[in-house]
């Protein structure tokens, strides 16, 4: 195969978080060719500030040395600027003539810090923060000068300002708003910050406009280098162009004041770097313009990753998202058109040692809103909470940051929070050991653990070992440091402390993944919910062909992934694609329930709790007959035969229909039972028939397979007899028609059911838990039961949908009643004598010793 | 040890296994990719649990079934339980001829 051509201009982080992902897709798609105006590998941009404030070295934050490159084939161009696109060509060139040809760009050139339009800004001595270069500059001036101005009081100006602190500097931040990150930090919060940093030394000059930048000469002839004049003076300065050599001398202030400065950092934005987007014609609007595909809307072969992207009108300037959006990238460019960028929420950490702040979504609040605010002034802890429809929609905390990650999650899935509003401010393990749920997930606190706890007890995994595997290594995501250092690669209870000592060591940069855009198993890097699409929107028809175009990374799936790729194609395609019995649980694969022993238990099925003397007569011949061992009446409502020989399941399968009782599907991920009350037929408080409305139920649903089990009642009237408060779908009969409520669960975890609907009529309980069910059948994922399944896309998705939208509910409807047309008897399929076969023992006499020379040889001839 | 006949290959379902009883032993003969045959004593090493009855996957030395009752892996050519799980089914061996499936009891 002749490997297409792939041109990145750009070596930062997210073009080459880009190839690597491609290289693990794809690794032989691509001749991969890669320029960078900078003369590095690629190195983890955001630990400069570690390196400016003297606590780690360049070499420590390099992620792909130049060797990298070699290794996996890439011509690297380091240090030469692309200066032209020619799209007609398909071809790029670069500053010293250098051209590639390319089947597909990837643009990934990042922004440029924004350069205040000030007279003075080209002196020398003046800088930006951006890359190894500046941070170089700004470690040789505080060695030899000691006044600096940093303009621009946000994330990376104080940064900035920080380490040159701790490298002797005398530092003045100069900011335009009333305080600092005031796009990160409400101003009580920024107040907090603000006080521990001049504690530090740092000063600060707030709404304060800079005017210009003053040379040495022009300081001369004020006659004051080195002092700061009183505000109002006038003074006359002299304008320096760029062709003397002198140096920064002081910042003079719209107000009059004059600060000294030796050293100009600017750090007043950044801005998308889409120069050549620009003059290759391509759309730009505050960034190149994207897809959800993170394909440029002008040309579909070039892709545009990182800050130098418009996204749905969001450029985003830090690294997780743009991980992300090198995640989806990489799986289009590799072929494989699954997964969409959809856009980030971003939090943000300040990495000043000593000093904690953190801050995510929305924090600001105001209309709508609810906050919840704790202000310790004395302690130095400010936290606040900005609560909106019964979620968290932001956060930020000063001082305190234990549970950022926690909060920054709740952000992200979009939880209700109400149950947990009165715990949530004092975090994580208070608010969960009052839920009864603290488990072994959460210990927050993280940051505070000595490095020598041990935090994954199956592998013996200290905390120290973690840390460092994570700086040295540059990782970013559970799965590396999974992989790195096998913490919390077995049992994964302590899967959450891992997360909060990557989020407390990484900051910003932590890549979190949410428990559902984990792959489905080892067999694949696809998380549950792209096999899904895949799926669908490449037809797949069987296993193979999904693991073919999902490019499986074992030959044949393992017993995790099987299931769950057999369920998505019957649900998504029913009577068209393949249903293989091998990937089934034997419950499923037998059509009866495996006891310890090996032996197998017969449920037949009694619609809606109901039987007869015929069947009853029926059950106790068989049982006679079959030698079984236990009769039981189940939870369920209906008797269980245990202890069946598996040899004789087809024969007492076939006794068993011929009294006219079916399987009762008590095994499966499927349709169980529907349990009902005795209802209006004769319970003196009935007020509906629920024993007909529960066999209407159960006949209309026979044979539904689910992501997982099943569970309906029926009861005649509030009093509930049958239990529907906790059923996946639970009616309960009211004077004036029926109430339907869903995603209870009685189980593991008791779970009540939620009100979902009220109807009048027979026909509309069946269309409505109908759809409800099919919502599940095609959203849910493999082995997620309907109240976990409405606990993550919330009530409120499902009642958009099922409720709100008759037409849409009516085409749910429509769907599962088509998918369950002519659902077999699985019991009677099975008395065909090829698939009974699978069922029979195969004798082998035990050979006798005198007989074995003889067959031995009768085999051999 | 003897060579017996069990049954022929198209009997075993693929990703399936066949249960032959041997004197009241019973023993799981299963089918992996690729038409390779394999047979363990149909016991768990971890509680017991009939192994002919769990999901056969992979092929040659990494053929393997997942136990139905608590869900270990065995590898299907050692006998060996996956790491971390320890423990070890006996294992017989087992060839195909002209479509038929012979057991070394
Ligand atoms: C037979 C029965 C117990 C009984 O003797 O009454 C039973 C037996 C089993 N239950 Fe159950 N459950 C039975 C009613 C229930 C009920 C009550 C009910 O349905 O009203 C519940 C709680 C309600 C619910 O599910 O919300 C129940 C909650 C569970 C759970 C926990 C589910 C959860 O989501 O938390 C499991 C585990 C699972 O499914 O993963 C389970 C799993 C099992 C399994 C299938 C375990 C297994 O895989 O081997 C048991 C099979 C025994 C066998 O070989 O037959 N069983 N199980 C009941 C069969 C009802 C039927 O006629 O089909
Ligand atoms: C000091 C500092 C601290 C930060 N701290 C954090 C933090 O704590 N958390 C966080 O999430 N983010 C932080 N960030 C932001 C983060 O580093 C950026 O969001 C990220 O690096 C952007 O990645 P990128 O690939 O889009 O751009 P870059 O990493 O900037 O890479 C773009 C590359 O393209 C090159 N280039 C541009 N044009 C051309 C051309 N025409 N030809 C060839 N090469 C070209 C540039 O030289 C550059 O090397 C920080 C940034 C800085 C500077
Ligand atoms: S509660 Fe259910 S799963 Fe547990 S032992 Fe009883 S039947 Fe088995
Ligand atoms: S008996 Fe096989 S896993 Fe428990």
């Amino acid at each position: 195969m002749i490997k297409q051509k792939l041109v990145m201009v750009g070596n930062g982080m997210a073009g080459v978080k880009t190839v690597e992902e491609i290289l693990k897709y794809a690794p032989d798609a691509f001749e991969i060719t890669v320029f960078g105006a900078e003369p590095h590998g690629n190195y983890n941009r955001i630990l400069l500030s570690p390196v400016l404030a003297g606590e780690m070295t360049l070499s420590d934050i390099m992620l792909n040395d130049l060797a990298w490159y070699a290794d996996n084939g890439i011509t690297l161009h380091a240090g030469r600027k692309v200066v032209q696109v020619d799209r007609v060509r398909r071809i790029v060139r670069a500053d010293d003539g250098t051209e590639a040809a390319y089947d597909r760009l990837l643009l990934a050139t990042g922004s440029n810090p924004f350069i205040l339009p000030v007279p003075g800004k080209d002196l020398p001595g003046v800088i930006a923060y951006r890359d190894i270069a500046d941070t170089e500059v700004m470690i040789a001036a505080a060695a030899s000068h000691r006044h600096a101005v940093v303009i621009g009081g946000g994330l990376l100006g104080l940064e900035a300002a920080n380490g040159l602190i701790l490298r002797g500097m005398d530092v003045t931040v100069v900011h335009l708003g009333d305080w600092i990150m005031e796009r990160q930090l409400d101003r009580p919060a920024a107040e907090l910050l603000q006080a521990s940093l001049e504690a530090k030394g740092m000063k600060f000059c707030l709404g304060a406009q800079t005017a210009e930048l003053l040379a040495v000469e022009a300081m001369a002839e004020l006659g004051a280098i080195g002092v700061a004049t009183s505000a109002g003076q006038s003074q006359r300065s002299v304008r320096v162009g760029s062709d003397t050599d002198a140096r920064v001398a002081a910042v003079r202030l719209v107000d009059g004041r004059v600060l000294p400065a030796d050293l100009v950092v600017m750090s007043a934005g950044i801005r998308p770097n889409t120069a050549l987007a620009e003059a290759a014609r391509l759309h730009c609007d505050r960034g190149i313009v994207v897809t959800d595909t993170m394909q440029t809307v002008t040309d579909p072969r070039i892709y545009a990753v990182g800050e130098c992207v418009s996204h749905r009108g969001v450029a985003y300037g830090l690294v997780a998202p743009l991980f992300e959006q090198a995640k989806v990238c990489a799986n289009h460019l590799a072929g494989f058109g699954i997964g969409r960028y959809q856009g980030s929420v971003t939090s943000t950490k300040l990495k000043v040692t000593g000093v904690d702040v953190f801050s995510a979504g929305d924090f600001m609040g105001g209309d709508g809103c609810d906050e919840i605010v704790l202000h310790d002034r004395a302690g130095g802890i400010y936290k606040k909470l900005v609560l909106r429809d019964d979620k968290l929609a932001g956060a930020v905390m000063v001082g305190d940051t234990a549970d950022g990650a926690w909060y920054f999650q709740l952000v992200r899935e979009g939880k209700d929070v109400s149950q947990l509003r009165d715990h949530l401010m004092f975090g994580q393990s208070f608010a969960q050991s009052h839920l009864g749920d603290a488990g072994h997930q959460g210990q927050s606190q993280a940051a505070l653990l000595p490095d020598t706890a041990e935090v994954c007890g199956c592998n013996g995994v200290c905390k120290g070992t973690i840390v460092s595997a994570i700086k040295e290594k540059g990782l970013f995501s559970l799965d590396e440091v999974r992989k790195h250092t096998k913490a919390s690669s077995s049992c994964g209870s302590c899967t959450g402390l891992v997360e909060q000592i990557l989020a407390s060591t990484v900051g910003g940069a932590y890549q979190a993944t949410d428990k559902h855009a984990k792959p489905v198993c080892g067999c694949t890097d696809h998380t549950h919910g792209e096999v899904r699409a895949a799926v669908r929107e490449l037809k797949l028809l069987s296993i193979p062909a999904v693991m073919r175009a999902l490019d499986w990374k074992t030959p044949t799936g393992c017993a995790t992934c099987r299931p769950a790729l057999n369920y998505y194609l019957i649900s998504t395609w029913p009577h068209e694609a393949e249903d293989d019995p091998q990937s089934r649980f034997i419950n499923e694969r037998a059509h009866a329930n495996i006891q310890k022993d090996g032996t197998y238990s017969v449920v037949p099925r009694m619609w809606g709790g109901l039987t007869n003397p015929t069947e009853l007569r029926a059950i106790a011949d068989a049982a006679e007959k079959y030698k079984v061992p236990t009769v039981k009446v189940t939870g369920g409502q209906r008797i269980d035969l245990l202890g069946v020989k598996k040899d004789d399941l087809p024969a007492i399968w076939a006794d068993l229909g011929r009294a006219g009782m079916v399987s009762g599907h008590a095994y499966g991920k499927s349709l169980r039972t529907v349990k009902t009350c005795v209802g209006a037929e004769h319970c003196r408080f009935g007020t509906q028939l629920a024993m007909d409305m529960g066999v209407k139920l159960e006949k209309m649903l026979f044979g539904m397979w689910s992501p997982h089990k099943v569970k309906l009642a029926v009861s005649g009237c509030p009093r509930n007899c049958a239990e529907s408060g906790i059923k996946d779908v639970g009616i309960s009969g009211v004077d004036s028609g029926y109430e339907i409520y869903v995603a209870g669960n009685g189980g593991i975890k008791t779970e009540v059911a939620q009100f979902l609907a009220k109807v009048s009529t027979d026909d509309e309980v069946k269309e409505m838990s109908g759809a409800f069910l099919q919502l599940y059948r095609e959203e849910a994922f493999y082995l997620e039961r309907t109240c976990h399944y409405v606990e993550r896309v919330g009530l409120e998705h499902v009642k958009r949908q099922v409720v709100a939208d008759p037409a849409r509910r009516r085409d749910l409807y429509e769907r599962l009643l088509f998918a369950l047309k002519d659902a077999p008897d699985p019991w009677a399929e099975h008395q065909a004598e090829s698939l009974a076969k699978q069922f029979k023992t195969i004798p082998i006499k035990a050979v006798l010793e005198e007989n074995r020379h003889d067959l031995a040889e009768s085999v051999s001839a | 040890m003897t060579w017996q006949k069990v049954c022929p290959l198209d009997d075993i379902p693929m990703f399936g296994a066949r249960v032959v009883d041997h004197g009241g032993d019973a023993i799981a003969v299963f089918r992996a990719d690729g038409d390779t045959v394999f047979a363990l004593r149909d016991a768990c090493p971890h509680k017991g649990g009939p192994l002919s009855q769990g999901i056969v996957s992979g092929s040659g030395e990494n053929a393997r079934v997942t136990c139905p009752l608590h869900g270990w892996n065995i590898g299907l050519a050692s006998g060996e339980a996956c790491a971390p799980d320890e423990g070890c089914s006996h294992k017989f061996a087992t060839r195909i001829e002209s479509g038929e499936v012979w057991l070394d009891v």
